[in-house]
C-alpha cells in the first residue's frame, strides 16, 4: 500500500478528519447541535475501538489450522485487567507486549 | 495569562502532561507502521497530514491487510467521528476567531485539547487571550508527536518481524476505551460492538468493523434508554 495510492488515501483520510474537526467550529455560532447526533457521539468511541480490538485479537497470525490466536487473547486479557486497574497507555502496552513474547518463546505448547 | 505571550506558555505549560504522556504512543505508532510495511516517508506524512493516533493506527493495521482504500478512508472516519463532539463543545470557545485560524485550530483540535480546554475554562466566560493559550497547548502537542512519531519510524526499521509489534495496535486501543468506559451503557456499547466485529470479520472489505461499530453505538443508545426509563419507574 503504497505509491500513488498510499498518498491519496493519506491525503483523503486528513481531508475527511479536518472535516470532522471543523464541522461546529467553522459553522456560524449559535448553531443548534441535534441532540440526537450528540447522543449517538458519546458511543462511537466506545463502539469503534473495540470493533477494531476484537478480530485483530481472536484471529490475527493464528496458528495454521486453527480459527484462535490464544497467545495473543491471553495477553489482551492481561493488559485489559491492567488497564482498567491502572489506567495507563505505556503499561498496558508493555505489559501486553512482555506477556505476548514470553508464551511466544517460552510457551510448553511450542 | 494578561498577555498573548504569557497566554501561550500557559496553554504550553498545562497540555504538558498530556503532550508527553503521548510520546510512547507517538513511537510505537511510528514503529508499527514500518512493522506494517508502510513507507517511512507516506508513515510521516499520514501524520502531518492526519494528525491523530488512533486513526493512524487503525489505517496503519488495514494498510498491511491491503484494505481497499475507500474503507481505509471511511475506517478513519469513523474513528474520529468523536471528534465532531470535541468540535461541538469547542465552538462557543473560538466565536470571536478569525474564519481561517479556525480552521488551523481545527486541525489542531485532539482529545487532550478538547479535554484540557473544556475542563479549565467556562464556556460564558472565556478568557480574552484563549487562541494564544489554545495555540500554545497544541502546537506543542504537535511539534512533540511529530518527533515522537519520527523517532518511532526510525526505531521500528530495526525491529525484527518476529518481535509481533503490530500487537501493539490492539493494545493502545485497548488502553485508550478502556478508562472512557464509564457507564454501563459504555460498556454495553464496547461488549456489542466487540462481539458483532468478531462474528461479522469475515465479511469482505473489512466491514465486520462498520457492523461492529454501527450495533455498538445502537445498543450503547438503547441501554441508556432502558436505564433511564428504570430510573424513572
Amino acid at each position: 500500500m503504497n505509491g500513488w495510492q498510499g498518498w491519496a488515501i493519506v491525503i483523503c483520510a486528513g481531508l475527511v478528519t479536518l472535516g470532522v474537526r471543523a464541522s461546529f467550529i467553522v459553522l456560524p455560532p449559535h448553531t443548534r447541535v441535534p441532540t440526537w447526533l450528540l447522543d449517538s457521539l458519546k458511543y462511537v468511541a466506545a463502539a469503534v475501538l473495540p470493533a477494531l480490538v476484537a478480530p485483530d485479537v481472536l484471529f490475527r497470525d493464528a496458528p495454521v489450522g486453527e480459527t484462535f490466536n490464544l497467545y495473543r487473547i491471553v495477553a489482551a486479557a492481561v493488559a485489559t485487567a491492567f488497564a482498567l486497574k491502572t489506567r495507563s497507555v505505556f503499561g498496558t502496552l508493555a505489559l501486553g507486549m512482555a506477556v505476548l513474547w514470553l508464551l511466544k518463546w517460552w510457551s510448553p505448547l511450542g | 495569562m494578561n498577555t498573548p505571550r504569557s497566554a501561550y506558555f500557559a496553554g504550553l505549560r498545562d497540555q504538558m502532561p498530556g503532550i508527553l504522556g503521548n510520546v510512547p504512543f507517538g513511537m510505537i505508532t511510528g514503529a508499527a507502521a514500518v512493522a506494517a510495511g508502510v513507507d517511512p516517508l507516506l508513515a510521516m506524512a499520514m501524520s502531518i497530514i492526519v494528525f491523530a493516533g488512533a486513526a493512524q493506527l487503525a489505517a496503519i493495521s488495514l494498510m498491511a491487510q491491503h484494505a481497499p482504500g475507500g474503507i481505509i478512508v471511511l475506517t478513519v472516519l469513523i474513528v474520529n467521528l468523536r471528534m465532531m463532539m470535541y468540535s461541538a463543545a469547542m465552538a462557543p470557545y473560538f466565536r470571536h476567531t478569525p474564519l481561517a485560524r479556525k480552521w488551523l485550530f481545527s486541525y489542531l483540535l485532539t482529545d487532550h485539547a478538547f479535554a484540557l480546554v473544556t475542563t479549565k475554562f467556562d464556556k460564558h466566560q472565556v478568557p480574552q487571550h484563549i487562541d494564544a493559550y489554545y495555540f500554545g497547548a497544541t502546537s506543542a502537542m504537535w511539534v512533540i508527536w511529530q518527533i515522537a512519531l519520527a523517532i518511532g519510524i526510525f526505531a521500528g526499521t530495526l525491529v525484527p518481524a518476529k518481535w509481533s509489534l503490530d500487537f501493539a495496535i490492539p493494545l493502545v486501543f485497548l488502553s485508550l476505551v478502556l478508562p472512557a468506559l464509564t457507564t454501563r451503557s459504555h460498556w454495553a456499547a464496547a461488549i456489542a460492538a466487540a462481539t458483532a466485529a468478531a462474528f461479522c470479520s469475515s465479511l469482505p472489505l473489512r466491514l465486520g468493523l462498520i457492523a461492529g461499530a454501527a450495533t455498538g453505538v445502537i445498543v450503547g443508545l438503547l441501554s441508556e434508554k432502558f436505564s433511564r426509563q428504570e430510573a424513572k419507574a
